[in-house]
């Protein structure tokens, strides 16, 4: 009688018989049901019911048996912006908002076009301005106050941006006929994957200044987002590799019969299509930089999980880590999850391009 | 190809060199070597100004440090270790704990993310939403994060051992870590084991032997209970008849802290349960994706043979998943391998973090960092190696 029920309650039904449909499917959906029954009030407890939402100080918190959220309200600003000047933190707000926007523009369709090359720059110059400051009444800021949640997001988007184009040219590399540059390539992709992000950070930032002039200091955020760029590079190449590697030969073919060079045809005929089709691992890899940037905290930056750590520290507020990681992990959790949403859409997009 | 300059002897030396790079060939060898030079002679730079630099901070380059007093204690160690010992050793240790984590993790992540993976598509609606949940969860977070959390948890939130948590008899989790029973070691242990390396290598050639009598004659053999039987019987008699041996080294409270059984430090524990629980979700999509790609119409083709349910998955679909599994398994377990060093930020003397205290007593990072790409490129070489070879053994034969 199923047929004769609207499809949402047909979807309930079918959800609902498949938890019986046999005896081991029944007893799976039982140990379910207990685990949950033992397991959902406890943390609901400590979550919501039991947990102090404001108190102007800790003490409060210490005598409840739940979350201490009024941890969280008084640090939240902290965590997201770290040690960047109170006053003045409608800048890194701003430099989120800019981020955020660059990223949601770039990832619709409609938006593909030459022009996004030049936004790029653009905002990123622009988002770099109003964090360091210095004119029309701003204040400078040094970068060593720069943190929280524009740190994060300024290592994987600017990261990226720098790394695309080195990525694609490796990735040319090592597929072109060459055999010198060739060589070149594969040793550097396969020396970067090869190892783990934290050497290549620790490379960056006890190494990086060993190489530099006498008297040249290079700044702690700029050498971690030189190690962040030259690791995923190498990641962009293998995905960016694999792209031209789906295109057809014919195509290569086409782009000598109708006697363009090699930039000329690649710029026009084989890169438009391998970026098409790499979209999905590319933002794959993307959600990869996004939780990899977090590795930073290690080397001393102060970025968003770098913040959550140090707001522990305030002898006031000792103790409230789960808290703060809770916290810390939705923000990642929203930013991560969205992304794979995205690249999922697009993949599906692609496969049902290809069925027509 | 010929040149315009061979036709015109006449022309003078700019127009024969300008002809000359006229030429495809010519111009790719004269572009690769410019690149190779500019960037040979960017590293001869780099070079040169980070020797000068050494040598006005008066470090010494080169690996004549390894043999130096390391002067520094290491909270755990599978080797003999102390801080007399040289920093030689101590990079060593480190080594054997990344090692140590990262095969534990392997094995526990495989077997986890194997069932969360075919949990994933169980017709079962509850659990395949229960599973779903653990996998998009735990993979958009990031794995230092999740250290951090279990690292806190174990030492700022589980009692003092004098107030334990004992969740099983015999299981004890505090703040200096968790405590498990051991088996107390035995004589017969070591002949069971004996007994079981014989047992699966007979198993391995009855199955060699009947595989090959199949393709002989078509008729399929069943030693499943053969290979039960030498399996188990053998080392079940060797237990038997060593004494039977069962006595377990339970864990006791003594003074502080606890003597007897096997003790995880906290350390080791969350990174081997944070490791654990993030890389098995990438197995378990990896686990998910390679069943659901092999075709439906195989296992229709399967029923249609009439063989039953459980016969379609380990005759059909499962070597055919596996050969799409296994790949990105690796790379996966690479990853990981990759991943424990991690374990530097919750004090987990993994290699990166004996190096770092190395590279802060000596000043010697160029040397250090070396060491960290050599060893852990050699650990993906291995693996890739592997990998090959086994990609190799399970291509595909067509005709």
């Amino acid at each position: 009688m199923t047929g004769m029920l609207r499809p949402s309650r047909r979807r309930s039904a079918d959800f609902l018989r498949s938890l019986f449909s046999t005896w081991y499917n029944a007893l799976i959906t039982l140990a379910l049901l207990f685990v949950a029954f033992k397991a959902v009030p406890p943390l609901a407890n400590w979550l919501v019911f039991d947990a102090v939402w404001s108190s102007p100080s800790a003490d409060a918190c210490r005598l409840a048996a739940g979350a201490c959220w009024a941890f969280i309200r008084e640090k939240a600003r902290f965590i997201l912006f770290g040690l960047y000047p109170y006053g003045e933190q409608w800048r890194p707000l701003l430099a989120v908002l800019l981020l955020v926007g660059l990223v949601l523009v770039s990832a619709n369709k409609r938006c593909w076009t030459p022009w996004l090359l030049a936004v790029w720059p653009a905002v990123i110059a622009a988002v770099l301005v109003v964090m360091a400051g210095g004119f029309a009444g701003m204040a400078a800021v040094p970068t060593a106050q720069w943190g929280g949640l524009p740190l994060t997001l300024l290592l994987a988007v600017v990261g990226s941006a720098f790394a695309f184009p080195l990525g694609i040219l490796l990735a040319l590399g090592r597929t072109s006929g060459m055999p010198l540059i060739r060589s070149v390539c594969v040793g550097y992709i396969e020396f970067v994957r090869g190892v783990p992000l934290i050497t290549v950070l620790f490379m960056a930032s006890v190494m990086l200044p060993l190489f530099m002039p006498a008297g040249v200091e290079i700044d702690a955020v700029l050498r971690a987002l030189v190690g962040m760029t030259l690791f995923v590079a190498a990641y962009f190449a293998e995905v960016i590799r694999g792209g031209l590697l789906a295109v057809p030969k014919g195509q290569f073919e086409a782009v000598h019969a109708l006697g363009l060079g090699y930039w000329a045809g690649m710029r026009l005929v084989v890169l438009p299509q391998v970026l098409r089709i790499s979209v999905p691992p590319l933002t794959n890899t993307l959600i990869g930089l996004i939780k990899d940037s977090s590795l930073v905290a290690i080397i001393g930056l102060v970025d968003l999980l770098g913040a959550s750590k140090r707001s522990l520290s305030d002898p006031e507020w000792l103790g409230f880590y789960r808290e703060a990681y809770v916290f810390v992990a939705l923000i990642y959790f929203a930013i991560c999850f969205s992304v794979s949403r995205y690249s999922r859409r697009v993949e599906a997009d692609l496969s049902a391009r290809q069925k027509h | 190809m010929s040149h315009p300059a061979e036709n015109k002897p006449a022309a003078g030396l700019f127009e024969s060199l300008a002809a000359l790079l006229r030429d495809r060939t010519v111009r790719r060898w004269v572009f690769q070597l410019a690149v190779t030079l500019s960037l040979v002679s960017f590293i001869g730079l780099l070079v040169a100004i980070a020797a000068g630099n050494l040598a006005r901070q008066g470090i010494a380059t080169g690996y004549g440090f390894l043999t130096g007093e390391a002067r520094f204690e290491i909270s755990e160690s599978v080797i003999a270790y102390s801080a007399a010992n040289s920093y030689g050793r101590a990079l060593l240790v480190g080594f054997l704990n990344t090692l140590k984590v990262s095969l534990v993790a392997i094995v526990l992540a495989t077997v986890i993310g194997t069932a969360v993976g075919i949990a994933r598509l169980s017709s079962n609606r509850l659990l395949a939403g229960v599973a779903g949940a653990y996998v998009e969860g735990l993979r958009n977070i990031p794995l230092l994060l999740q250290l951090s959390f279990w690292y806190g948890l174990l030492t700022v939130t589980l009692p003092v051992p004098r107030a334990a948590l004992n969740p099983v008899e015999g299981v004890y989790l505090s703040n200096r870590g968790v405590v498990l029973p051991m088996l107390e070691p035995h004589a017969a242990f070591g002949y069971a084991g004996i007994c079981l390396a014989f047992g699966a290598a007979i198993a391995v050639l009855l199955n060699r032997l009947a595989a090959r009598r199949q393709e002989r004659t078509g008729r399929r053999t069943v030693i499943a209970p053969a290979v039960l039987f030498v399996l188990f019987v053998p080392v079940l008699a060797a237990w038997y008849f060593g004494g039977a041996p069962a006595a377990l080294d339970m864990p006791r409270l003594q003074g502080f802290n606890f003597v007897g059984g096997v003790r995880l430090s906290p350390e080791f524990a969350a990174l081997l349960f944070g490791l654990t629980a993030y890389s098995a979700t990438f197995i378990a999509e990896t686990v998910r994706g390679g069943i659901e790609a092999v075709s439906a119409g195989q296992s229709e083709a399967g029923r249609s043979l009439g063989l039953r349910p459980g016969l379609v998955m380990r005759l059909i679909i499962l070597p055919q998943a596996i050969r799409m599994i296994i790949p990105p398994i690796t790379s996966q377990y690479l990853n990981m391998t990759k991943n424990s060093s991690l374990g530097v930020a919750i004090a987990y003397p993994d290699l990166v973090a004996v190096g770092n205290v190395t590279m802060n007593q000596t000043g010697q990072a160029i040397e250090v960092v070396s060491i960290f790409m050599i060893v852990y490129l050699t650990i993906s070489l291995a693996i890739s190696g592997f990998m090959n070879w086994y990609n190799h053994r399970m291509a595909l034969v067509t005709r």
